[in-house]
């Protein structure tokens, strides 16, 4: 019933033994004590749970473990570190976006990956490209200035 | 607050508090050996009395306050810091705030009414200027100098010709020094000492645009959320909840989840739930649980019956709040009466998370971890369904997806209570997206009814407004009581309905005027996925909506501007000062309806005014809105909000907490509404509880702050929420020439509005 799964994650190679259908989420969370990703809603329809794949950024809370297998997994604690930030991360914190921080997660792993295909996006570019994220304190607007700034200094 | 102290970061202050656990340690000085400081054995109680229970030097001179409210990522803890560093003439950087955690603070009622700057800066302010002035007796002492000859900078303090340090006179000591109490807990509790605070023209940090401290833990990933704890032994727990409200489990069939490894029923009164290992088979192990529930009959309305049912629905509980002269002979009088009704619908605080919490119940004693912005009662709950003394539940806030006011996250405490005691273990409960939208308590909705007399002139000689709707505190506003929670009814503390609404709260001065409203029963009063309670700006929006919407409404019937009708009746002085600032930074262009309306194409654009004040704090708004009139789609695009909270502590923070209160109650105007049949909750997740995404988010929020350095800091928490949805609808009215009453103004609606 459980299977021997080898998870790549920010670049170190570690082997657990899971139910191949359980989301990935609680792979990365319980199994290998990463929290970066985050329980919204398990429906795919927060972002929440956001982490790349060999780069694109996908919903780990509907990912089963087993389509993990071999690939290579990044989270937020992989994106960027305080000593070596991603501009997106840097970008948030000079416009102090985040309220309680929640979704943050899945906001600046859809934006970092959207800002690789398009480094200088239209205003209307980063809504679409962010409109499928949810935060529910209202920081949107802090959000957008955050993208562009990210887009300005990436 | 700079690095060093910084080394008391939430991961960190959870491991002192974790290792509390196991060992016997205090918690300060846990605290104190994670900041570095040598704390000695020998404080004092944790009592509000107690000088050392609000502020500590430590050996190296860093100073941590004791905070018994939270910050809910709007920054009240910086405030509370800025507010210290003046107070205590040290710098910002060398100032730890401690919150959330009942063990080292004194409940000062947490997040509540925006009133974490208002009410809950006072003992803080005056605990540090009593500590600041035995610093100073102390160091008249030691220099041999007269205390009033002696200057205080940077934790120095110098006379003479000499200097000693705060480090050296206290550091790493504690004060034993009483404070006058006034016997009050919650949002009123103060202490005051001999010292008197510095007036406003000596402060030098409060005012400054000071960072926060929690940004970049979450931007790096770096600090735990609630949902991240992890305690030794810990099960993980969830709670099943009938398809139909009110229905309870008759029997289950245990062995139906025998394939999940430890996974247990818990079972107690009528509450039900699961626990396992793991986090992936408790999951399973409650979606697979065989249980058969008693037949509950289908006890809500239709939906689209729910206003009329509020109508007909006797009333629980009637209050007149203002009754200005005889404004029934006024309204007999009058050549013509102005009348509208407005609803408002259900809503769902929708946290980005379903709520979770740790609870770690061993005999005699027990540790909470909850999210909620109200720990120090969360506490006093879960020791009442434990049947344990108060003093021997500690509770711990760290932040959990999302707090508005009384969401689901007390009752995930109450739930992982009453899991951890029944199975022995320390319990961790987070429910599913279903669980979260649809049992968290609700915003209640409402019916209000606008109605004025104009005499020939056109002068309104009376004006009544009534609310009439399900209480706001069906839920208490605090999760002190079991019976205030969805675990605690179940398993046998009978809810006690409260009654509670609200009037518009401005200074309109009418030649007669009334204000009041009228309360409702619940639908169902135990365990309701129905049940109703504070949510961000409890009742304001729903109000102000209609009582806004209202006065444009008598505006427009005698052709007046809307800002100049609003000036004409207006009275406080400073509600004056912020509108007219509001509409000059707008440029409103005055004149009656349809002064300020274009079209282009399918885009009909106009441009709305509102104001409310709360508690002290005023806001005024200009929004202006486009409409498509083939979709019915309303984009807010852009809003100037004049706002006056008294002192600005932090003008940056104040800015993001404006902008963030913007966005979330334009999207409770035209987006949310709980949805629910006869059996249930229908709303269960994002698809059927949409909110304002990033495509329709506005272009901007300008912001008019009004600075008033003499009068003490009122809250902003809250009250830019408060006249939102009135703006909207009346910029909808300007663009559209069509008056939306009912609340969310979706697509759909003001199509056919339009149609």
């Amino acid at each position: 019933m459980t299977q021997r799964i080898s998870l790549s994650v920010n670049g170190r190679v570690q082997t657990i033994d899971a139910d191949p259908d359980m989301p990935l989420l609680y792979a990365l969370r319980n199994d290998l004590g990463l929290s970066n990703p985050h329980f919204g809603c398990g429906l795919a329809q927060c972002g929440a749970c956001t982490v790349h794949i060999d780069g694109e950024p996908v919903r780990s809370c509907v990912t089963p473990v087993s389509a993990a297998d071999g690939v290579q997994i990044t989270t937020l604690a992989g994106l960027g570190t305080p000593e070596k930030p991603h501009p997106v991360q840097k970008a948030y914190v000079d416009e102090q976006v985040p309220q309680c921080g929640y979704c943050v997660n899945g906001w600046i792993m859809t934006a970092a990956a959207f800002l690789k295909k398009t480094p200088k996006p239209t205003d209307g570019q980063i809504r679409e490209a962010l409109s499928g994220l949810k935060c529910r304190c209202g920081t949107h607007l802090a959000i957008l200035r955050a993208v562009k700034r990210a887009a300005a200094i990436g | 607050m700079n690095a060093i102290n910084l080394s008391l970061s939430r991961r960190q202050l959870l491991q002192s508090t974790g290792a509390l656990i196991v060992t016997t340690a205090a918690p300060v000085e846990a605290l104190a050996q994670l900041a570095g400081s040598a704390v000695p054995a020998g404080k004092p109680p944790l009592h509000p009395t107690e000088l050392d229970s609000w502020v500590a030097v430590g050996a190296d001179g860093n100073v941590t306050a004791f905070f018994g409210k939270m910050d809910m990522g709007q920054g009240v803890d910086v405030a509370i810091g800025q507010i210290v560093a003046d107070e205590l003439d040290v710098p910002y950087g060398r100032v730890t705030v401690v919150m959330g955690d009942s063990g080292l603070t004194c409940n000062q009622g947490g997040a509540s009414g925006s009133t974490g700057i208002q009410t809950g800066a006072n003992a803080l302010r005056n605990a540090s200027a009593e500590a600041r002035r035995l610093l100073l007796e102390q160091a008249a002492q030691r220099l041999g100098v007269p205390a009033e000859q002696c200057q205080v900078a940077d934790g120095v303090i110098t006379g003479g010709g000499k200097r000693v340090t705060y480090a050296e006179l206290i550091g790493g000591k504690y004060f034993q020094h009483k404070l006058e109490w006034n016997n009050q807990w919650g949002n009123p509790l103060n202490v005051t000492g001999k010292a008197k605070p510095k007036s406003p023209d000596q402060y030098k940090v409060v005012g400054q645009s000071i960072p926060r401290n929690d940004v970049a833990g979450k931007v790096y990933g770096t600090d735990d959320f609630v949902t991240d704890i992890s305690v030794p032994g810990m099960l993980h727990g969830r709670v099943i909840r009938p398809e139909t409200a009110g229905a309870v489990p008759v029997s289950v069939d245990e062995s139906s989840i025998r394939e999940f490894k430890g996974a247990r029923v818990v079972r107690k009164g009528d509450f039900i739930g699961v626990v396992a290992e793991k986090e992936w088979d408790a999951i399973q192990a409650a979606e697979k649980l065989k249980i058969t529930w008693s037949n509950a009959p289908s006890i809500f309305p239709d939906q689209p019956s729910i206003y009329d049912h509020i109508r007909k629905a006797p009333v629980a509980r009637h209050t007149v709040e203002a009754n200005v002269g005889d404004v029934d002979a006024a309204f007999a009088g009058g050549a013509r009466i102005v009348e509208a009704e407005y609803e408002w619908p259900f809503q769902s605080h929708a946290c980005m998370g379903p709520a979770c919490a740790v609870v770690d119940a061993r005999p005699g004693e027990a540790t909470v971890w909850t999210g909620s912005q109200k720990p120090h009662f969360v506490g006093q709950g879960v020791a009442k369904i434990l049947d344990l003394p108060a003093d021997k539940v500690r509770a711990i806030w760290i932040m959990g997806p999302g707090s508005y006011g009384r969401n689901d996250s007390g009752d995930a405490a109450h739930d992982a209570a009453v899991m951890s005691q029944a199975v022995g273990r320390p319990v961790r409960v987070q429910g599913a997206r279903h669980e979260g939208h649809g049992w968290d308590p609700k915003g209640p909705a409402s019916v209000h009814r606008g109605r004025a007399a104009i005499d020939a002139q056109g002068n309104v000689v009376a004006y009544e407004f009534m609310s009439k709707g399900f209480s706001r505190i069906d839920m208490a506003t605090n999760e002190s009581n079991p019976s205030d929670t969805l675990a605690g009814m179940l398993v046998g503390f009978p809810n006690a309905t409260q009654h509670g609404f609200g009037v518009p709260a401005e200074s309109y001065a009418f030649a007669t005027k009334r204000t009041g409203w009228e309360t409702i029963a619940p639908l169902l009063t135990k365990a309701s996925p129905l049940r109703t309670g504070h949510l961000r700006d409890p009742v304001g929006p729903q109000i102000h909506f209609a009582s806004e919407s209202f006065i444009d409404e008598i505006a427009t019937a005698v052709g007046a501007d809307p800002v100049e009708f609003r000036l004409r009746h207006v009275k406080d002085p400073r509600d004056i000062e912020v509108i007219k600032a509001t509409a000059e930074k707008a440029a409103w262009k005055a004149g009656p309806a349809g002064t300020r309306r274009t079209a282009s194409g399918d885009t009909l654009a106009g441009r709305g005014f509102a104001y409310s004040t709360r508690n002290g704090t005023v806001v005024a708004v200009v929004c202006d809105v486009e409409v498509n009139r083939r979709t019915g789609a309303v984009w807010a695009r852009r809003f100037v909000v004049g706002h006056d909270c008294g002192i600005i502590v932090n003008p940056a923070a104040l800015r993001l907490c404006i902008e963030g209160n913007v966005v979330q109650a334009v999207s409770r105007a035209l987006w949310e509404e709980v949805t629910f049949d006869n059996k249930s909750v229908t709303s269960n997740d994002w698809l059927s509880y949409p909110i304002l995404d990033m495509t329709e988010a506005p272009e901007s929020v300008e912001c008019v702050l009004i600075n008033r350095p003499a009068m003490n800091p009122r809250g902003a928490g809250e009250p830019s929420t408060r006249p939102m949805a009135g703006a909207v609808a009346n910029a909808i009215f300007e663009a559209t020439g069509v008056r939306i009453r009912r609340a969310p103004f979706t697509p759909d609606r003001v199509k056919a509005a339009l149609a």
